[in-house]
């Protein structure tokens, strides 16, 4: 067990192209940390150059307090867990398993034990010698887990390791690693694209656009003071709503009319500088029902009046999405954010909105609606840069 | 519905045990002919006959009792097998680092492997003649293993890498995670998947080898080196007034065996899909 320390981090495959720029992040002994971005963000590069599959262009990794820059990864002591599980098909899954042991020419009644211990704690007993393509996904992966635990690793790596999995399994096998996290407590980097094993399993979240970091944090922070326009748009699910407004005279002037400062907003904006054109973002729960507040909290937000276009009943809350018109808000990084998602807007579609109400309220689809946010709770980003004018740092 | 299925399968089927047959009668029809010239005396041996009329196993008894065959077979087997494991051996490290490495002159290597694969054999054996003279090497084992190492590997190259190219790379990538050094994961991960790939060369480069005529004939002068196919053609009999057909069925038979003895061998370790279920498709 070790703490893994990136300095300053740089990777440059040969064809030129820079895929991880500067990158410095500091893993704690013990800490399960998560990579996320959207594809192509170097992710799975960063991972490369821990484990040694890569070589490290500029900049210093240290594992336990070493610098291992020019180690093979033999000799980095790490395992790791590939998308693809790449277990060996040609050995049953105790031998694929004791592997690792068999290269660290450990005797053969301690690899027996640690084998039965893993396939123990991963359920796999009964499956120790059938082959890796008799297997299902779920037992692969498990396979994939027990291969890298055997023999007790500084750390684990794991790139998307869930990512093959159907839903239902995937939410399974999503528990199952981290209760062996914590068990084992050894220091784990997990690469992922998704949104749930991002915020659930992780003790703090590396978010990565383009090579460069964008925030650290634990998920609840990252959740709730995003440090930029892409963190606050990539966190989350429903994404922030993301409206322009500007401001004029201590009042924000927006689609969603005016929007007064509270003093929290006030205070985090005075030394930050901030243009007159901003954009305003709303997580989706802010918003309610204006029917279901009461007059009192009713005046610490803003109330408008607009059609619902859809109204999805989670059983739960209810999802409600408005279009409203006036511009969308435009900047690269939710350009970016856009394109990765799939759905590149329309242009000139005007501003869509989603609000998750309360399961009670009495909104129509089709319909138009009151529904009420809270002021306090807005983040005011800068559209040049992306950065987030409100940040609490 | 069931029976009119049934029917069309029955029909089916027939029509094409059918046409099986006719296809290996055919393409079998002249290896039999020679082995039932094999078995046929010297009397009977013009009669036409497809099945002969008296068996007899004279004719293989003549050939193992002269040293000009029996050493050819040597030789063959020798010559054969060398070749093929020299050629299988540097063939499996070139085709891995085809399909695994990028290196300067990579293509001009393929290049330079394809065009001596196109190269006519024919217009190499006087310069090769005249070589293997000068350096002593005619008329030896290692005068007819030099070159077919050099036609061989490109066909060994050839195969392989396209067998490599199938292997996951991320295989590798967790050999290397699991503790293995190159060469660890080499030998314990890319050949065993490799290995069909490799029988297969293996199989096709023997085959080339033992077949091979031209530089048998052309590279050798004595029974020290000279192969099966060759011997075969210097048969005369025991007398000059003696025909040696039966003698020469039954040598071609003979070297048939051990081609067929070696695929049926390899063959059992060809197995389709070995890499199935390594990663995730
Ligand atoms: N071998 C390579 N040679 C050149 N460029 C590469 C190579 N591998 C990756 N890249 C580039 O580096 C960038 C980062 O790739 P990487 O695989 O780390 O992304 P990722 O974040 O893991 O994406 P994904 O979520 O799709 O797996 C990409 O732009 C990619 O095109
Ligand atoms: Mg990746």
């Amino acid at each position: 067990m070790a703490e893994i320390v990136l300095d300053n981090v740089t990777k440059q495959y040969p064809d030129g192209a820079v895929a991880v720029r500067d990158v410095d992040i500091e893993i704690a002994d013990g800490e399960f940390i998560i990579l996320v971005g959207p594809s192509g963000c170097g992710k799975s590069t960063t991972l490369n150059m821990i484990a040694g599959l890569e070589d490290i262009t500029a900049g210093e990794l240290r594992i336990g307090g070493e610098r291992v820059n020019e180690r093979a990864p033999k000799d980095r002591d790490i395992a790791m867990v590939f998308q693809s599980y790449a277990l060996y098909p040609h050995m049953t899954v105790k031998e694929n398993m004791a592997f690792p042991l068999r290269l660290a020419k450990v005797d053969d009644t301690t690899v027996e034990k640690k084998v039965r211990d893993a396939a123990e704690i991963l359920d796999l007993t009964q499956h120790l010698d059938r082959k890796p393509s008799n297997l299902s996904g779920g037992q692969r992966q498990r396979v994939a887990m027990g291969r890298a635990i055997v023999r007790s690793p500084k750390a684990f790596l794991m790139d998307e390791p869930l990512s093959n999995l159907d839903a239902k399994l995937r939410v399974q096998m999503r528990t199952s690693v981290s209760r062996l996290q914590k068990q084992l407590g050894t220091t784990t980097v997990y690469v992922t694209h998704d949104q749930t094993e991002a915020m659930t399993l992780g003790d703090r979240v590396v978010v990565m656009r383009g090579g460069a970091v964008q925030q650290i944090g634990a998920p609840q922070f990252l959740y709730d003071n995003p440090a930029n326009l892409f963190v606050a748009g990539f966190i989350g699910s429903p994404a922030m709503n993301f409206v322009p407004a500007s401001l004029e005279n201590g009042v924000l002037r927006s689609a969603l009319g005016d929007v007064p400062l509270t003093d929290r907003v006030r205070s985090l904006l005075e030394g930050a500088e901030a243009p007159r054109e901003v954009i305003m973002g709303l997580r989706p729960e802010h918003f309610e029902d204006a029917r279901l507040v009461d007059d009192t909290v009713r005046s610490n937000g803003v109330t408008f009046t607009n059609q619902v276009d859809v109204l999805e009943s989670m059983g739960s809350d209810k999802f409600a999405y408005f279009s409203l018109s006036g511009e969308q808000a435009t900047s690269a990084e939710l350009a970016e954010l856009a394109a990765d998602a799939g759905s590149a807007d329309v242009p000139g579609g005007g501003v869509s909105l989603v609000a998750r109400i309360s399961a009670t309220s009495s909104a129509v689809e089709g319909e138009p609606a009151d529904i009420w946010f809270d002021a306090d709770k807005v983040q005011l980003f800068d559209p040049g840069n992306g950065r987030n004018l409100t940040y609490r740092g | 519905m069931a029976g009119i299925g049934g029917a069309v399968t029955t029909g089916r089927k027939a029509r094409w045990t059918v046409l099986n047959v006719l296809v290996v009668v055919y393409a079998l029809f002249p290896v039999l002919w020679i082995v039932s010239l094999s078995f046929k005396t010297k009397e009977t041996l013009g009669d036409g006959n497809f099945i002969p009329r008296e068996w007899t196993f004279d004719n293989y008894k003549t050939i193992f009792s002269t040293t000009e065959f029996v050493r050819a077979l040597v030789n063959s087997i020798g010559i054969a097998l060398i070749a093929t494991a020299v050629a299988v051996v540097f063939g499996t490290m070139a085709a891995y680092a085809i399909a695994r490495l990028d290196f300067p002159g990579k293509r001009l290597l393929i290049g330079v492997s394809l065009l001596i694969a196109m190269f006519p054999q024919i217009s190499l054996v006087s310069p090769l003649f005249e070589i293997e003279r000068g350096l002593g090497l005619f008329d030896t084992w290692p005068g007819l293993i030099l070159p077919y190492i050099t036609f061989a590997l490109p066909l060994a190259i050839y195969t392989l890498s396209a067998f490599f190219r199938e292997i996951p790379w991320e295989l590798e990538k967790a050999a290397k995670m699991d503790g293995a050094t190159p060469g660890q994961a080499f030998r314990r991960v890319i050949a065993p998947l490799a290995a069909p790939g490799v029988f297969t060369t293996a199989i096709l480069v023997f085959i080339f080898c033992w077949n091979d005529f031209l530089f048998a004939i052309s590279l050798t002068s004595t029974e020290a080196s000279r192969t099966v196919p060759v011997a075969l053609s210097f048969f005369t009999g025991s007398s000059q007034f003696e025909d040696p057909t039966g003698s020469i069925a039954a040598a071609a038979v003979v070297i048939t065996i051990p081609i067929i003895l070696f695929v049926l061998f390899f063959q059992r370790r060809i197995v389709a899909g070995l890499t199935s279920g390594a990663v995730k498709g």
